[in-house]
């Protein structure tokens, strides 16, 4: 014989040897209608309320991403409440800031915000850093560099604020909603994913809660602790339509031939190739010469990468290419396809572009076309920092792309009105020249002298080849030798390499 | 020939990387009057400076009754211009008158018959006088239609069909061709409907012109499209000349390629078409031989 009762002393024995109670039978088993259960949690608060029960305290960092990109409307109300709260000597870890977080600057002045990291800055708060508005410097990182150093510790996140398209009660959120109350709609949320795993604290805000279960989802609910409704996380409007608009700018049209010709010449260029373009007018256009090549020989892609825009989504429907990876979506059409389209997938930036992850998607990626503020004759290129030492872009996936990829492509005029492009020496090094294989500008295309294969295929088809010295000559003789900057002796900003080591510093502007 | 208004220094630095065959500044209607000497001064300081990497340039000047004219003149001539394109030519005097004045430039600075002239006619008088026109001078490379000033002056409108021009294409792709010169096609100027501007880069092809002026670097795909010879005409023309070659050698006057007799101006039309492949880059000169 042996039953509970007779064994209750040797289970006793065995909980106080654990440490642990025994069980005893007090499960309350609740009478509330699921229906209703399923509208409400234990992790709804305030966005007061989430602060403070996260324990947030002066010193610690905070997270942000950028997914809404112009239209982000949730660092600027985060912040100000934080401010409100006393909060102070902050450390501001967004994966990128934009135009619209100039209010920032206040707050920078008050103390409320002290250190800040990021991929990129814009507009006013970006003018106002370069002029020295911070005592510590700005760490900026790609976004495979942001994913390695919040998953090994070196940038650790106390609390992360998360905006969302759509959540449930318990925090299963997504950057998209299948709700008829949609609001704002960013599609994937990849670069907030490091953030949602490896934060100390995670606050979702939403502007559309809806019922339990709200999945498939991007941040699983046991990752978050805190449910936070208002009544904006983005505008929508300011990430683009889902219109594909062609450019007619004829210069972007002629950069966008010549590096479809690039590519298609590159040897890359082969059944099952695999590719990542930008969202600028020359990038979409490339695309569109690229997809009538592979019409043309029937040749198809395994994956289009990176930031994906309508373009894209279109040659995936073609079945033109087969997977869709996606870290960003530049369009409505690409954050209305990641909903719909079990082949169009979210991707955290650690499993898009971090050196450190032997599985992330750029270490497979063939082909990459890249723009550039700044390319110098050694192939070094800027992004970040204008010619006329101001901060005004984001590093964004660039060194982690072009180190990676098979052939990497820069795409960039050599004039931007007086402005030359190419230059004996970049302002700020953010991608190394040993990662850059080929530019192509409208005056000619240059190949890297370590890539002579590819130069030699590109001269086979008929391309004009010059070298980067020749492009810098061309440039100065139009345009001559601009005075050198003046820059101050105080470092505003510090680029970080992929890898954690320190690239280059940024000085501050004078004047 | 692509036409860039010369009043526009970002337009005028780099319009040669679209890779049209001819550059023309504009000094006339895409520059108001208030700007004409700015624009002058530009475009005498673009031809010196710009590299334009061996593209014509022509510039349109001012008409020479107008206060302009001949301070055009003198500027584009000391600027090394290769060709001048008169605007509204009606009578073969103006074009005489115009060569005195490019003549007394090149003799001060002593380049005499470094300029060439092409002339538009953009009227009912001078498609009258095309011919006489044509042969004006010796420095006549070139003649024109302006199709908007004319279509005015029949009092009618363009269509897209463009009955209205057939006249005076045809008069100048004749005129051109007793003189033994260029002549060129009117612009298109709706830049959404490549259609529209395809179908009539067929047709004065097919009148015989020689080119097209256009006025955006999107329209030079078209033109360039529709004048390079396809490969199938080019592997014809190709052994029309080869087999041409081979009777010459043999001393042999009429020859046959695939059965059909070739004459001379089969044979000539084989030479055009293989210049044609040559200049579109299609070719190259060192396959032929």
């Amino acid at each position: 014989m042996s039953n509970i009762k007779e064994r209750a002393a040797l289970i006793d024995k065995a909980a106080k040897q654990m440490g642990k109670d025994a069980y005893k039978n007090n499960t309350n088993k609740s009478r509330i209608r699921r229906a209703d259960f399923k509208k409400e949690s234990p992790k709804m608060a305030t966005l007061e309320e989430a602060i403070r029960n996260t324990g947030l305290k002066d010193g610690m960092t905070i997270s942000f991403h950028h997914h809404f990109r112009g239209g982000d409307k949730v660092v600027n109300m985060v912040v100000d409440k934080l401010a409100e709260m006393g909060l102070k000597n902050l450390h501001l870890a967004a994966s990128s800031l934009q135009d619209v977080h100039a209010p920032l600057i206040e707050h920078i002045k008050n103390g409320v915000i002290t250190e800040i990291s990021t991929s990129g800055l814009r507009g006013e708060l970006a003018t106002e850093i370069s002029h020295g508005l911070m005592e510590k410097p700005v760490v900026f990182r790609s976004h495979g560099g942001r994913g390695s150093a919040i998953r090994n510790g070196e940038l650790h996140i106390d609390v992360a604020f998360i905006g969302v398209s759509s959540s449930d009660p318990l925090g299963n959120s997504c950057g998209f909603s299948r709700s008829e109350n949609a609001k704002s709609i960013c599609g994937s949320l990849g670069y907030a994913l490091p953030d949602a795993q490896n934060a100390d604290h995670v606050v979702v805000l939403t502007d559309d809660l809806v019922d339990y279960p709200n999945t498939p989802c991007s941040i699983s609910e046991h990752l978050v602790d805190y449910v936070v409704v208002c009544d904006s996380v983005g505008d929508s409007s300011k990430i683009a339509s889902g219109a594909i608009r062609d450019t007619k700018n004829p210069r972007d049209i002629l950069l966008a031939k010549q590096a479809a010709k690039v590519v298609i010449n590159s040897g890359y260029f082969n059944d099952g190739f695999s590719i990542q373009t930008g969202s600028g007018g020359a990038s979409l256009a490339v695309v569109k010469y690229i997809r009538e090549s592979m019409l043309e020989k029937g040749i198809k892609a395994s994956f289009a990468l990176g930031g994906i825009t309508a373009h894209m989504v279109k040659l995936h429907e073609e079945g033109l290419i087969d997977r869709l990876i996606d870290v960003q979506s530049f369009d409505r059409a690409a954050a209305e396809s990641i909903k719909n389209d079990p082949n169009h997938r979210e991707v955290s930036a650690i499993g898009y572009a971090s050196a450190d992850e032997p599985g992330s998607a750029t270490h497979f990626l063939d082909i990459v076309i890249l723009s550039a503020l700044e390319v110098d004759v050694n192939f070094n290129v800027n992004v970040l920092v204008g010619s006329d030492g101001i901060i005004r872009g984001a590093i964004g996936g660039h060194p982690d792309t072009a180190a990676d990829s098979g052939i990497s492509i820069v795409v960039c005029p050599l004039l931007r009105g007086r402005i030359p492009c190419v230059v004996d020496e970049v302002t700020t090094l953010i991608t190394p020249g040993s990662t850059v294989d080929v530019v192509v500008t409208e005056y000619g295309i240059a190949v890297n002298p370590n890539r002579p294969e590819i130069a030699e295929r590109l001269r086979e088809a008929g391309l004009n080849l010059v070298s980067m010295t020749d492009l810098k000559n061309r440039a100065q003789k139009m345009i001559g030798t601009p005075d050198p900057l003046p820059f101050g002796d105080k470092v505003v900003g510090i680029v970080m390499n992929r890898d954690g080591s320190v690239m280059d510093v940024i000085k501050n502007i004078v004047g | 020939m692509m036409f860039v208004p010369g009043n526009n220094p970002g337009m005028m630095q780099d319009a040669f990387i679209y890779g049209p065959d001819s550059i023309m500044l504009d000094l006339e209607d895409s520059v108001t009057m208030a700007e004409k000497d700015a624009a002058r001064l530009l475009v005498h300081n673009a031809l010196k400076s710009i590299d334009y990497g061996g593209t014509e340039m022509v510039v349109r000047i001012n008409p020479l009754n107008t206060p302009y004219g001949k301070k055009d003149v003198e500027a584009v001539v000391k600027a090394g211009v290769n060709v001048i394109r008169m605007p509204k030519t009606e009578t073969a005097d103006e074009v005489r008158e115009l060569e005195a004045e490019i003549e007394k430039v090149e003799r001060e600075l002593g380049c005499l018959g470094r300029t060439a002239i092409m002339a538009a006619i953009e009227s009912t008088l001078g498609v009258i006088n095309a011919y006489a026109i044509a042969t004006a001078s010796k420095r006549m490379m070139g003649i024109a239609l302006g199709a908007e000033d004319y279509s005015a002056n029949l009092k009618t409108q363009r269509s897209p069909e463009g009955m209205e021009l057939l006249m005076a294409r045809q008069t100048i792709v004749v005129a051109a061709r007793a003189a033994g010169i260029d002549c060129f096609d009117t612009v298109y100027s709706n830049l959404n409907d490549m259609e529209t501007f395809r179908k009539e880069v067929e047709l004065i092809k097919q009148l015989g012109f020689d080119g097209k002026s256009i006025i955006n670097p999107r329209q030079i795909e078209v033109v360039n499209e529709v004048f390079t010879p396809k490969q199938k005409e080019i592997d014809k023309s190709l052994a029309i000349v080869a087999a041409i070659k081979d009777a010459e050698k043999r001393g042999s006057g009429v020859i046959a390629v695939n059965g059909k007799m070739v004459d001379r101006p089969v044979v000539l039309r084989a030479q055009r078409t293989i210049d044609l492949a040559i200049a579109s880059g299609v070719l190259k000169k060192e396959d032929i031989l």
